[in-house]
């Protein structure tokens, strides 16, 4: 659905005759369904690439193809087959959330604009404020109603930047049913955001950009590559003898103690862990409690993105 | 281009300049003042009779005179106060989308929601028809209205028919109805390029202002006598507007850039 190939963006910088590389060499495909996290720190480029994949702006070098549709050649007709959420909802704040959306409805040719208002006012319980100006509603109602401005003409591809800024909890978490609703609709999806307990919750894989791609891959694989599977096993007193046997069993890669845990590596704790456990408890361990230890996705954000 | 597009435009910008209170007052005020002060200005001189008036215009310009023909002393005095006035006919296209685009524009900015609209499949020649036509068309009706309202009026005010007919004459026919228009379009283009490089309305009102400088020309040059505002003048200045509306249309888009709009709009 998305495919780029060395796509690069410079801008003029500040100082004249300087150049700024905000995108370089970007090579990334989304396939049609997917939920497409793009993750990377402020000023890392994130939302010149989606302005590049919406063709709102053109490429320096490399090309894009959106919805099969090649940007740089046929922009108008990428723009009429995605849906937009920008960084900043901007509404038109002197007129009603209906007004709004008719208006854009209307720039996009769907053929009932108020119908179609209606239905995604209602989708999205804004129904009962849709004659309130715009610039009466809270952060999260005009998140909202920027949702259904992008949703308005039924786009394949969403681009999503940053849907749940600034947002309180509560509206972080309507917003959040909104895009899983959307998901659950089966569109394609690429969702730039700071969250990173959303990106994992809701994308099937993930960027790390900076610039320059980093990695893609899906959240359990970035997970697995970085620290690989961790088992631990807690214990009513732990013997260093036994951190070392249970190091030279096999199929584990690594075994180390921590207070009276023993955590241990393994490639495939399904059928290593019953294999510890034996042998534990054959060597008189008060066994308490066996789990997995999950990294947080922000852990291995933070380790790809620091050595980037 | 997409008419149905440029008509959402219009609609859209209208719908939203039309409920800031100074723009409204700027439409709606300016015309009204700009026909009730010569409306004044004839009815105070109604008083004065013919009698009174004849052999004693010999203040005004020379050439203004040449000009009144076989006007009566008095119809010329009329003519001459009414000229002075009619010129701010030519103002009000200038002065009224300035005030639109100005806002429309840079309130896009302010508001961020250039980038949704840029987003959709609306092209830079569709967006830039639609935000011109959306400030020049009221500023086109409005002085329109307002000049035909002074014509109907004029006779009630102390007009004579002769003095009627020369306000209803080619000269500011042509003022009004091809020189007006052709300001506003001078006037959005140049709001379009002041408001790329601002980013408060107001500055962007006031340096958009600036083109009523010539037209502040065309009236103290009457009084001086320098200039008499007659047919071949307001020809001559709607060949030269037209020829600058080109070349600010061509400018104007050229500063309209989306790429730069969304990148150096800050």
């Amino acid at each position: 659905m998305i495919q780029t190939e060395g796509l690069t963006k410079i801008f003029p910088g500040e100082v004249k005759g300087t150049t700024v590389t905000a995108v370089d060499n970007l090579s990334f495909s989304v396939e049609e369904g997917e939920v497409f996290g793009f993750l990377g720190p402020n000023g890392a480029g994130k939302t010149t690439t989606v302005r590049l994949l919406c063709a709102l702006i053109g490429p320096s070098r490399g090309e894009a193809r959106v919805n099969g549709l090649t940007i740089g050649r046929d922009d108008q007709a990428i723009r009429q087959s995605v849906g937009i959420l920008t960084e900043t909802p901007g509404m038109y704040d002197r007129l009603s959330a209906e007004k709004n959306l008719i208006i854009f409805a209307k720039l996009y040719g769907v053929p009932d604009p108020a119908a179609r208002a209606a239905h995604y006012l209602k989708m999205l319980g804004l129904w009962d404020r849709r004659l309130d100006a715009a610039g009466s509603f809270s952060k999260g109602m005009r998140q909202k109603l920027a949702i259904a401005r992008a949703l308005l003409h039924e786009p394949k591809v969403l681009f999503l930047d940053e849907p749940t800024s600034g947002l309180d909890p509560e509206a972080a978490r309507l917003v959040r049913d909104a895009i899983e609703s959307l998901k659950g609709e089966g569109r394609t999806i690429f969702l730039c955001t700071h969250n990173l307990d959303e990106a994992d919750r809701l994308c099937d894989r993930i960027a790390i950009f900076k610039t320059r791609l980093v990695t893609v891959d899906t959240p359990a694989n970035l997970r697995q590559r970085l620290y690989g599977r961790q088992v631990v096993f807690h214990l009513a007193r732990l013997e260093p003898a036994w951190v070392t046997a249970v190091a030279g069993l096999p199929g584990v890669r690594a075994a180390e103690a921590v207070d009276h845990r023993l955590v241990v590596r393994v490639d495939d704790p399904e059928t290593v862990n019953p294999a510890i456990v034996r042998h534990l408890v054959a060597a008189g361990a008060d066994l308490r409690f066996v789990g997995e230890l999950r990294h947080s996705l922000e852990d291995v954000y933070l380790q790809l993105i620091n050595h980037a | 281009m997409n008419l149905h597009r440029i008509r959402t435009i219009v609609d859209k910008e209208w719908a939203e300049v039309f409920k800031n209170q100074l723009v409204i007052w700027t439409v709606a005020a300016l015309p009204l003042l700009f026909t009730l002060l010569p409306l004044g200005i004839l009815f105070a001189t109604r008083s004065v009779t013919p009698d009174a008036m004849s052999g004693d215009v010999t203040d005004l310009p020379k050439s203004f005179l040449n000009a009144c023909g076989a006007l009566a002393p008095y119809e010329c005095f009329q003519v001459y106060l009414i000229n002075q006035f009619l010129v701010l006919y030519m103002m009000m296209p200038l002065i009224i989308p300035t005030s639109i685009a100005a806002y429309s524009i840079v309130g896009e900015k302010t508001t961020r929601s250039l980038e949704p609209l840029l987003a959709t499949p609306v092209t830079t020649e569709e967006l830039l028809a639609g935000k011109g036509l959306a400030a020049a068309l009221p500023a086109i009706g409005a002085t329109w209205g307002a000049f035909l309202l002074f014509v109907a009026l004029a006779p009630l005010a102390g007009a004579t028919p002769t003095v009627v007919s020369r306000i209803f004459s080619p000269t500011w026919i042509v003022a009004v109805f091809v020189i007006g228009p052709l300001m506003a379009i001078l006037a959005v283009n140049f709001a379009v390029m002041v408001s790329s490089r601002v980013t408060d309305p107001r500055t962007a009102e006031q340096l958009s202002g600036l083109l009523i400088v010539p037209i502040m020309g065309l009236i103290f040059g009457q009084i001086a006598g320098v200039i008499v505002i007659n047919l071949p003048l307001m020809l001559g200045v709607a060949v030269t507007l037209a020829a600058l509306d080109i070349g600010a249309i061509y400018l104007g888009a050229q500063v309209f850039q989306r790429e730069a709009i969304l990148t150096k709009w800050k």
